[in-house]
This record gives C-alpha cells, structure tokens and sequence, in this order.
C-alpha cells in the first residue's frame, strides 16, 4: 500500500518539476533576449539605415531590416489570404462536409506545414530559377506565402468549421447562393478567428530567416522595388552575430530584441482580437 | 439579377476548386521541382554513393552527404532524448493532475513558445548554452571543446520541439475518455497508476505521432542550429564533437552554390532528401492522429 503512495508521490513531483522547467526555460529565453538587447538598444537602431562602416561598428541602425521583415511578412500573409480564405471557404461550404477533396486539402496542409523553411527556401530558389528570377522582396514574399499557407489555412479552417449549419441553412432558406451565404455570412461569423488566423501566420513570417537566405538576400537600404533585395530582421541577426567585433553583436541582441517584441505584440494582440470584432457575430 | 448572381457563384466555384486543387498539389510540385534541378547531379553519380561516401569536395567533384546525414541524426536525437521525457511529464502533469484553470495560462505561453523565431533560439544558445559547455560541461568530463557542438545543438532543438510535441500530446490525452479514468480510479487505483495503466496505454499510438512530429521537426530545423552546431564536416563521434547537419549546409552555402559546377544541384538534392525524410514521417504520424480522431468519435 505504501509503495503505491510513495510512486505517486515521486512521479507527481516528477511531472510538476518537467512542468517548471518547461516554464523556466521559456522565462529564461525571454529573460536573455530582454536583459542582452536593453543595454544595446538606442533611437538609432530602429531610425537609421545601417551607414558606411556599420559592420566595423560605425554609426547606423537596422530599419532597412525592420521595414524589409514588415514588407515581406505583409507581403505574404496578403497573398497567403488570397489562397487560404478561397480555399477554406471551399472545402467547408461548396464541398460536402466529409468529401474526399476537403479530406485531402486538410492533409496535405497538415503535411506541408511539418516541411522545414529551408526546403521551401530551396524551392523558391528552384522557382527563382525557373523564372529568371534574381534575389528580390518579391522572390522572399513568394515563398513566404507558401510557408505560412498550410499555417494559415488550417487555422482559418478550425473556425469556419465551427460555424453552425442552421446559420448556413437560414441563408439558403432565404434564397442566398451559397457564394453570398460564404462572403456575407461564414466570413463575418468567423472574423475574430481570420484574424487570429492571420497574425499568427504573419509572425510565423516575420521571424523565418532559412526560407528568405536564397529568396529576399540581404541590402542595407530600404527596399523600394519588388524586384530589389531586401533585408529582414532575422538575417540581419543571423549577420551582425557572426561577425567578430563586440559592438556589432551588441547590435545583434538589440535586434533580436525588436524582432522578439514585434512577436509579443502580435501575440498579445491576437489574443486580445479573439473577444472583439464581434459585432456581426451570431452567438 | 438571378442570372448574375448564379453566374458570380458558378464562378466563384470553378475559381476555388482550381486554388484548393492548386494548394493540394503544392507537395507535388515542391517534389518535382526540386527532383528537376537535382538530376545533372544523380545523371552522374548514383544516389548510393552520395549518400553513404564521406568525402566532401565540392570543388573536386566529390559530393558524399554522409557526414550531414550522420550529423543531422546526431543532433536529432540528442533533442529527442532530452526533449521527449520532458515533454511527456509536462503533458500528464497540465492535462491529469493541474486543473483546466492552469491550462488557460499555460496554452499561450507554450504558443509564445512556438513562435520565437529560430535565430533568437540560435542566439540565446551562442550566449548561454555554448559557454556552458565549453567553460563546465567539458571539462567536467576531461575534455575540450568549442562548445560548438552535436549537445549545443540538441539542447537548443530540444527548447524548440517542446511546443509541438506538448501541443499535440495533449490533445491525445484530452480525447481519451473521462469513463476510463473514472473507472480505474473506482478500482481503487492511485491517480499515476490510471496514468500508466491507462491513459497512457490507450494514447500511446497518438503520443508516437507527436514524437514523430517533434522529430519531424528538429530534423529539417535549421537557422539555430547552423549558429550553435559548429559545422565541421565529419561525422561527429561524440556529444561534445562539432556536427554540420543536413539543413545548415543548405542555407551556408548559398553564396558559392552557383559558382562551382554540380553544387547547386547537389544542395538541391539535399533538401530534396529532407523533404522526403520530413514528408514520410509528417504523412506517417497525420495518419496515426487522423486514426485516434476516428476511434474517439
């Protein structure tokens, strides 16, 4: 009889120190990321373009790198939004419910979202080729769509599933087709969840660097044209890291800290969006 | 108006279809795509020897992905090991023991988990976990070492599979049944012995899927550990020696790629080979959950 309390003891603890430590870590992580960046951090980083000198420690800051994430994530979660609510919206209202079709969609969805970034960067590479393509913001923006799709896609499925069929009964009782029935009633039903949907994958976006390395390459000006370069945030902390000179990976830390911040903001604010927006929502 | 509204939905289907369809083939098309440009390549050299040959030259000609195969394994299951058990206690505790009111606060943050990007885990693993290693875990053991190595890049892995593997674990565990418990626990049985007798046993197949997924992940991860692994190209013989998996060679070497014949062919067929390794065990374990899915309803 004792033993059985005493193996239960032993393993409740065991599991609640995995617990803690998973936590910890996590604390710890942000810990780092906040306590190493604060110190580097200035108005210059996130207001100047990296100037003559910069690598060897002169003045300048990474907003071509700042802005080129922001364009590039913008970029893709638009374009992502183009195929994903399409086809969501598809397999959910013209399909039937079980169909082979939506069956298939979500599969491979779930399968393309367990294939690593560095693969989807090679392709866009291949893709690149293929259309004479040189390194550019729209060879990045490209392939970053396709990495977020099955992200996006899924999670704006999870929504549009939860939509009850007597709503979509009552919209075709009432003579809508079932295009009307999916823009003007299932889309509104779910906004709240498109959105979440929607930051999340363009987090997933902003912070990938092994996809953009052979699609977006590297500048230190402000992109200006699709068919330019551009910079992203998490390269330029890939670069400023590797580089021997102590000032230059302080820069580094501090970058990390703003692509860091831009994440926690994206996801307090998708946390915050999944109680607003409701306004047309059914309950 | 009828017509034009019935003409706008006809439309709008055929448009759809052909983007789900489109979306459905985009494996095929990633596939294809990256078999095309890895043929000059296997024209040449059969895939026997690329794989398994451990001479890499490209400026020679030799190509032999055996190292990187070996150091992709290497870190994978330093990651694994330390990342499964963790993992799985984590899950009984949220899921049997804690409440539902701990979960709220903790599914976000394991969500925030999931979406660090991979350099800032490269960088907090050059800051923290690489002197680790060089400055106590080495010497504590005797030996030297950069801290470059097959254990840094395990660590920082294993922090980054944490999410998914909790994530997917735990909805296995959500969907076994609440009568099972209960009943095991009207026996008389103490709460970790309905764990272990039961609810484990009855989620096994879907924690293996979570495993592989875990796995899935880590093998083709690769801005991190390009920063932490230290990228030797030989096989690594111990934790503490440096490894260059399979990923990192792909994104190091995209400057000189064009520059050197067969290269980029090569590293093509590279990730050609992780996207199938990826693509198996993603296809393998989605099968094992859509499976639990079933027997649940």
């Amino acid at each position: 009889m004792d033993r059985r309390y005493a193996e239960e003891k032993i393993f409740r603890s065991l599991t609640f120190a995995s617990t803690v430590v998973i936590f910890l870590t996590l604390a710890f992580i942000l810990a780092t990321v906040i306590a190493k960046g604060i110190s580097y951090m200035n108005l210059a980083m996130i207001t100047q373009t990296p100037k003559g000198g910069y690598y060897l420690g002169k003045e300048g800051g990474v907003l071509n790198a700042i802005l080129g994430s922001l364009y590039l994530a913008g970029g893709a979660t638009f374009l992502a939004i183009l195929v994903s609510l399409p086809v969501v919206l598809y397999i959910n209202i013209y399909s039937k419910k079980e169909s082979k079709i939506a069956a298939f969609t979500r599969f491979s969805f779930d399968v393309l979202w367990g294939v690593p970034s560095i693969v989807y960067g090679a392709f866009g590479f291949t893709i690149m080729l293929f259309f004479g393509l040189r390194t550019s913001l729209l060879g990045g923006i490209i392939t970053v769509s396709l990495l977020i799709l099955p992200i996006m896609s899924r999670a704006i499925d999870e929504v549009v599933r939860m939509v009850p069929t007597e709503l979509l009964d009552a919209s075709y009782a009432l003579g809508a087709t079932k295009l009307e029935t999916a823009l003007k009633i299932v889309t509104r039903q779910a906004l709240p969840g498109i959105m979440t949907a929607v930051l999340v994958a363009f987090g997933r976006g902003i912070g990938d660097a092994a996809s953009v390395i052979f699609t977006a390459g590297f500048t230190d000006s402000i992109p200006y044209s699709l068919f330019r370069p551009a910079a992203t945030l998490p390269l330029a902390i890939f670069f400023q890291l590797g580089t021997p000179l102590p000032e230059v990976q302080g820069r580094a830390y501090a970058s990390a800290l703003i692509l860091t911040s831009i994440i926690l903001i994206i996801s307090v604010v998708s946390r915050a969006l999944t109680g607003r927006f409701t306004r047309h929502v059914v309950k | 108006m009828q017509r034009i509204r019935l003409l706008k939905d006809r439309i709008a289907r055929k448009l759809m279809l052909s983007l789900t369809i489109f979306s459905g083939l985009i494996v095929f098309i990633m596939a294809f795509g990256l078999y095309q440009r890895s043929r000059p390549i296997l024209a040449i050299k059969p895939l026997n020897e690329l794989l398994f040959s451990t001479s890499w030259q490209p400026s020679s000609g030799k190509f032999g992905f055996f190292p990187f195969i070996m150091g992709t394994l290497w870190v994978t299951g330093v990651a694994i090991f330390i990342a499964v058990p963790l993992c799985l206690f984590t899950t009984i505790y949220l899921s049997e023991y804690s409440g539902a009111r701990l979960c709220k606060w903790t599914n976000p943050l394991i969500d925030l988990l999931a979406g660090i990007p991979s350099v800032v885990y490269g960088m907090c693993g050059v800051l923290v976990i690489v002197p680790l290693i060089k400055d106590h875990i080495a010497p504590f053991f005797g030996t030297f070492s950069s801290g470059y190595s097959v254990l840094a890049g395990g660590v920082i892995l294993a922090v980054m599979i944490f999410p998914i593997i909790i994530h997917v674990s735990s909805e296995v565990f959500r969907s076994v049944p609440a009568e099972l418990r209960e009943a095991s626990l009207a026996l008389g049985a103490t709460k970790w012995q309905t764990v272990k007798h039961v609810v484990i046993r009855k989620a096994m197949p879907g924690v293996i899927a979570a495993i592989v997924l875990g796995l899935s992940r880590a093998f083709g991860e690769t801005m991190a550990v390009l920063m932490v692994a230290g990228n030797v190209a030989k096989v690594p013989s111990s934790v503490l020696d440096p490894a260059y998996p399979l990923p990192a060679l792909i994104a190091n070497n995209y400057g000189e790629m064009l520059s050197v014949p067969l290269y980029d062919s090569a590293l093509l067929l590279a990730s050609l080979v992780l996207l199938m390794v990826v693509l198996s065990f993603n296809i393998i374990s989605r099968i094992i959950l859509i499976r639990v899915e079933r027997n649940i309803r």
